[in-house]
């Protein structure tokens, strides 16, 4: 028997435990979803039946997800890029060999060990226009509605909280990337009479470039799936300005709620959003990433 | 030259200061919750940073109010098994990945990959049909067993054993030793840094589940803690501190546990971003 069979049966052992339960909710539910989400269903969930493909157009043109498409991807353009730049700015600042160091890496990495429903309950605490220290500091709007029920201000008062949720991972993502950074490199900008300023941007943050990557993806695709902070701090409110594309399918308040039809449609579009999005952050970072050794 | 020991001191001033600047705003947050939650309900007004009153009775009321001795509970159970699952599957997968030769394991790698592509939150509409056709709303198996088996596990494994002397395998073959034993007595030893990491992960991401439990513990005995949570903040929302206290009992065993496991952490969180 050649080498090629003769490991057949262990490989089907080791790999079916995987395999089944990647399948089973993985894979099976979003060939489903896709089904689905083509189907018309009535307002209860009801009586759901098959009517074309013009669903997904249809969805993707109402004005309930355009709104949820563009509360996301505000969202994500509020977090990320102020997410990743605090954290490097964390990392650098803390990137000294000083007498307790470690106590501020600690510091520094702790919001990563809260969970998104314990951050939102904090930010909802501070907020609260009736107790919350920085409703008081901050007043005017934040005492009356309060900022999280204010159109204007609650998707930034979500995103507020949800960077600093985040800043731990980036702390520590970007830290480990500034440790792999060879110290011979500062060391020849040194003598080549580079500054300060010259040696971050011209050693550190180019040698970051993979780590930036992997964080920059990470976020993203956070910012994209968040739907705890929708759920606690906003409940998708006010007037829709806090429904993300997730609160959209799952929140309690969303007009779609009960319609599995237009639930799994909106949930097989977010999925076509990330892919899309995940394609394009590779391919446009990728150019410009230096991969060091 | 001379001069630059002077100005070297001041800039380390000037490091420590902006350090303890950012610690301050990183644990404000922090700290207005624990103030909140020791402080009695008719205080909570009063002084909101600083334990100018203190009290156990609020946290006392959260952990009643919110049955979150119940909610710990059933957070560790399913966490437990989602870790040591996610172990054992990882490890023969990538077994089977990085040593062992079968028709297809290229194609059956990629789909494994595939599924990493699959946000979470597009599978729950369905998997909540899934998993309550199977009769499972409100049980443990419910609430772990989407998450039994990971393609982010596998693939880290794999990274490692793959990395192993291909003389290994086959010096073990002269010994005698078959697959299981192979993989019992050299490959798991060889890859327990990278295991601990994936255990921590796993553990972490199973306790931090929020839109799953919410959808699968409808009745409140089946609450995680994070899903108790929202509970409790939506059934007592006029008691803000009641809430926050909750949330303290909450986010308490987690600091704990990242605490004793760093390492670990940094290791699984850079395992993406950095090699070695």
């Amino acid at each position: 028997m050649s080498r090629r069979w003769r490991d057949l049966p262990f490989a089907v052992a080791f790999l079916a435990p995987s395999l089944l339960i990647l399948s089973a909710f993985v894979l099976y539910p979003l060939g489903r979803a896709v089904w689905l989400g083509h189907q018309r269903c009535d307002a209860t969930g009801a009586n759901c039946r098959s009517n074309g493909w013009d669903q997904y157009v249809d969805v993707f043109r109402s004005e309930e997800f355009q709104q949820a498409l563009g509360v996301t991807v505000r969202f994500a353009l509020l977090t990320v890029p102020v997410g990743l730049a605090l954290g490097i700015a964390l990392a650098v600042l803390a990137d000294k060999h000083l007498r307790g160091i470690g106590f501020f890496r600690t510091v520094f990495s702790s919001t990563v060990a809260t969970s998104v429903a314990v951050a939102s309950l904090m930010w909802f605490f501070l907020l609260n226009p009736s107790v919350g220290v920085l409703a008081d500091w901050i007043g005017g709007v934040a005492k009356n509605p309060g900022l999280l029920r204010d159109e204007d201000t609650a998707l930034w008062a979500v995103a507020v909280s949800s960077i600093w949720a985040n800043l731990g991972f980036t702390f520590i993502v970007v830290t480990a990337g500034l440790q792999s950074i060879p110290a011979e490199l500062y060391e020849s900008a040194r003598v080549d009479g580079a500054g300060g300023w010259t040696r971050f941007s011209n050693v550190t943050l180019p040698m970051l470039g993979p780590t930036l990557l992997f964080a920059g993806v990470v976020l993203t695709s956070r910012a994209f799936q968040a739907y705890g902070e929708f759920d606690l701090l906003t409940g998708g409110g006010p007037n829709g300005s806090t429904t993300s594309l997730t609160y959209l399918v799952y929140g309690n308040n969303s007009i779609i709620k009960n319609n599995v039809g237009l639930q799994a449609a909106v949930a097989v579009l977010l999925f076509v959003v990330l892919i899309l999005l995940s394609a394009l952050q590779i391919r446009g970072v990728e150019r410009r990433v230096h991969y060091g050794n | 030259m001379a001069t630059s020991a002077a100005s070297r001191r001041w800039r380390t001033a000037g490091r420590y200061a902006l350090l303890v600047a950012v610690a301050v705003v990183v644990l404000f947050p922090i700290w207005v919750m624990l103030v909140g939650a020791f402080k009695p309900g008719n205080k909570v007004l009063q002084d909101p940073l600083l334990p100018t009153s203190v009290t156990l009775d609020t946290l006392r009321d959260a952990w009643r109010d919110g049955k979150l001795g119940r909610a710990l509970v059933n957070s560790t159970i399913v966490a437990l098994i989602v870790t040591v699952a996610q172990v054992v599957t990882s490890v023969l997968s990538a077994y089977a990945f990085a040593f062992l030769r079968f028709p297809g394991r290229t194609l059956l790698f990629a789909l494994f990959l595939a599924t990493l592509l699959v946000p979470f939150e597009a599978t729950v509409v369905v998997n909540r049909e899934t998993v309550q056709d199977l009769g499972w709303l409100n049980s443990f198996q419910g609430l772990a067993v989407p998450f039994l088996a990971t393609a982010f596990g596998t693939f880290l494994v794999r990274q490692v054993f793959l990395t192993l002397p291909k003389d290994l395998r086959e010096a073990a073959r002269m010994d005698g030793l078959g697959h299981l034993g192979f993989l019992r007595e050299v490959a798991v030893p060889l890859a327990r840094p990278t295991l601990g990491a994936l255990a921590l992960f796993g553990f972490l991401a199973s306790w931090n589940q929020y839109l799953w439990p919410t959808v699968i513990s409808t009745d409140d005995d089946w609450n995680t803690v994070q899903s108790g949570l929202r509970t409790l903040s939506q059934a007592q929302i006029d008691r803000p501190n009641l809430v926050i206290a909750g949330t303290v009992i909450v986010a308490l065993p987690i600091f704990v546990v990242l605490l004793v496991f760093q390492r670990q952490l940094v290791r699984g969180l850079t395992a993406g971003a950095v090699k070695g």
